[in-house]
């Protein structure tokens, strides 16, 4: 079951992650199976440290799967490529550079010139709201600033598939809204494929046509949740029984997860 | 210990003060020593190294040594940087080529250039050479182990982040991992000018006619010991110099860094 008829975009195929550390071989990813379908929005949800980041960096082309394989466009994925743009969860912003430098970047990479890069740049600036602090190096900004201008990096390059790692998890409540409903344009409007992994059950609600809830180490997928409300999702949504219900059902599972965890 | 009263006074003082103070109080202390009997055969009197001064200053003859020594030492260092880069990257990036090469910088490093100076006099000579290349080993050693710390230290989420955005792995090494180890390519800098002077007297042992090394020897052998500090005094300000150059061109280049002191 997908969210859309169109083709598969990115299918992860049976991918299993172990790491080998001290306390021997820790099994990061037990055997994922999905396939994101183009312009579709799929969200992951899962407790902390159940591989969602993981998987995130294998599909990005960052980390090998050690069995499995995740193809994009039916080709395997065998490195990184701007056609899968990344926001980290850790914002990876270069220090050195300033706000601007930083998303000019990628754009300066792919052979933009350096008068076309500014522009571009600036427009993704501004969508982010950090038009003042273009000039501004990275240690300048808050926590929500750096986020920002992370997504606007990924963002700049305009890459056919959106990879986000908790990318709004550092925001307040109107930022944090107003960028989910810049997303969800951009997403629609440019027909993206978006991976976004949030801990906030409502966001992925929100967001997605598809929540994937993943269990407990060794990750797997628990359970995969259709969100059939039609957009353009509001506040109001948020007060339907159908979100309500679907946010309880979503919640209560990982939070059985969270449990096993803690056992 | 520390009253408030006191520190107060003290951090009042601004730093071109205390400078001041630092040097007339080195000139107070270098004339009593000096005029003492025991210090007096070690310590030419401040008066008799500014006579000196002037004088070798005039007849051109202390530019000369100070200009070859100069030329040596950063020919030295230059070479010492320009190969001491793209190893340390290396060592950083290949396992195979850091367990070759490391374990011989480890042994080389506790070396004392005085040791294997007979060796480069015999490989290379008593040309400039031979002293070039003794600088050259002293700095290289202190920089590649300096720059490896910082090619480990640069973090993988942002060569992460340049790899996302297409960059090669050209892009990465000049974008990224360049800039972000700039910081210990500058101490390395700073500690690498540091050794190449150290180094200098000794490698102007190798035999020369010129130099600040080779002044201070031929001085000692005649005992004349205001030309011996004078030799000192212009080693150590030249010293200073470089700790300043290094000191701009980290504000200009490093001013990104998140420090402690905001
Ligand atoms: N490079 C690594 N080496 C060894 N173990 C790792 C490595 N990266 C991740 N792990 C382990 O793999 C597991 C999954 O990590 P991952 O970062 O994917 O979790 P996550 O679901 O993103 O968690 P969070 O929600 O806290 O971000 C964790 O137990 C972690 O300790
Ligand atoms: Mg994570």
């Amino acid at each position: 079951m997908a969210g859309n008829n169109l083709p598969v975009k990115v299918k992860i195929d049976n991918v299993v992650k172990k790491y080998s550390g001290r306390n021997g071989e820790m099994v990061a990813l037990n055997g994922v199976s999905l396939d994101i379908h183009e312009n579709e929005f799929v969200c992951v949800v899962g407790p902390s440290g159940c591989g969602k980041s993981t998987l995130l960096n294998i599909i990005a082309g960052l980390h090998e799967p050690t069995s499995g394989q995740v193809l994009v466009d039916g080709q395997a994925v065998s490195g990184p490529g701007p056609d899968r743009g990344v926001v980290f969860q850790q914002y990876a912003l270069f220090p050195w550079l300033t706000v601007q430098k930083n998303v000019e970047f990628g754009l300066k990479l792919q052979g933009m010139a350096q008068d076309k890069a500014e522009q571009e740049a600036k427009k993704y600036i501004k969508m982010v709201d950090l038009e003042q602090f273009a000039q501004s190096y990275p240690k300048e900004l808050s926590g929500g600033m750096k986020q920002r201008v992370a997504i606007a990096r990924a963002y700049a390059i305009n890459p056919k598939v959106l990879l986000m790692d908790e990318p709004f998890g550092a925001l307040d409540a109107q930022t944090r809204t107003q960028l989910q409903t810049e997303l969800l344009n951009t997403w629609e409007k440019e027909q993206k494929t978006c991976f976004f992994i949030t801990h906030d059950v409502e966001e992925a609600i929100i967001l997605a046509q598809r929540v994937i809830i993943m269990s407990a180490r060794p990750g797997r997928i628990k359970e995969v949740v259709e969100i059939s409300i039609p957009y353009p999702r509001t506040q109001e949504t948020k007060m339907t029984k159908e979100f309500l219900d679907l946010k309880n059902h979503i919640w209560s599972q990982v939070y059985q997860e969270y449990l096993a965890i803690r056992k | 210990m520390n009253t408030g009263k006191n520190k107060g006074f003290f951090s009042k003082i601004p730093n071109a003060v205390w400078m001041v103070i630092s040097v007339v109080t080195a000139f107070v202390l270098w004339t009593v020593i000096a005029s003492t009997e025991a210090g007096g055969v070690v310590f030419a009197e401040p008066w008799e190294v500014g006579q000196q001064f002037v004088k070798a200053l005039s007849n051109g003859s202390l530019w000369q040594h100070t200009s070859i020594s100069l030329f040596r030492v950063l020919a030295g260092f230059g070479i010492g940087f320009v190969i001491s880069i793209p190893v340390a990257f290396l060592m950083g990036w290949y396992a195979p080529f850091r367990n070759l090469v490391s374990p011989w910088i480890q042994f080389v490093r506790n070396i004392p250039p005085l040791a294997y100076i007979p060796l480069i006099i015999v490989g290379a000579g008593v040309g400039e050479q031979a002293k070039v290349i003794v600088i050259f080993i002293a700095s290289f050693l202190v920089l590649v182990v300096t720059i490896y710390q910082g090619v480990l230290s640069v973090d993988v989420t942002l060569i992460k982040a340049a790899k996302v955005l297409g960059a090669s792995d050209r892009d990465l090494f000049f974008k990224v991992v360049i800039p972000a180890s700039t910081p210990y390519i500058l101490t390395g800098a700073r500690l690498g000018l540091s050794a190449s002077l150290t180094t200098l007297v000794a490698a102007e042992l190798t035999g020369a006619s010129r130099g600040l090394g080779m002044m201070i020897q031929k001085a000692s052998g005649y005992y004349d010991m205001s030309t011996v500090l004078m030799g000192i005094l212009v080693i150590g300000v030249i010293g200073i110099l470089f700790e300043k150059i290094v000191r701009f061109l980290e504000r200009r280049l490093t001013g990104w860094q998140e420090t402690i002191s905001q």
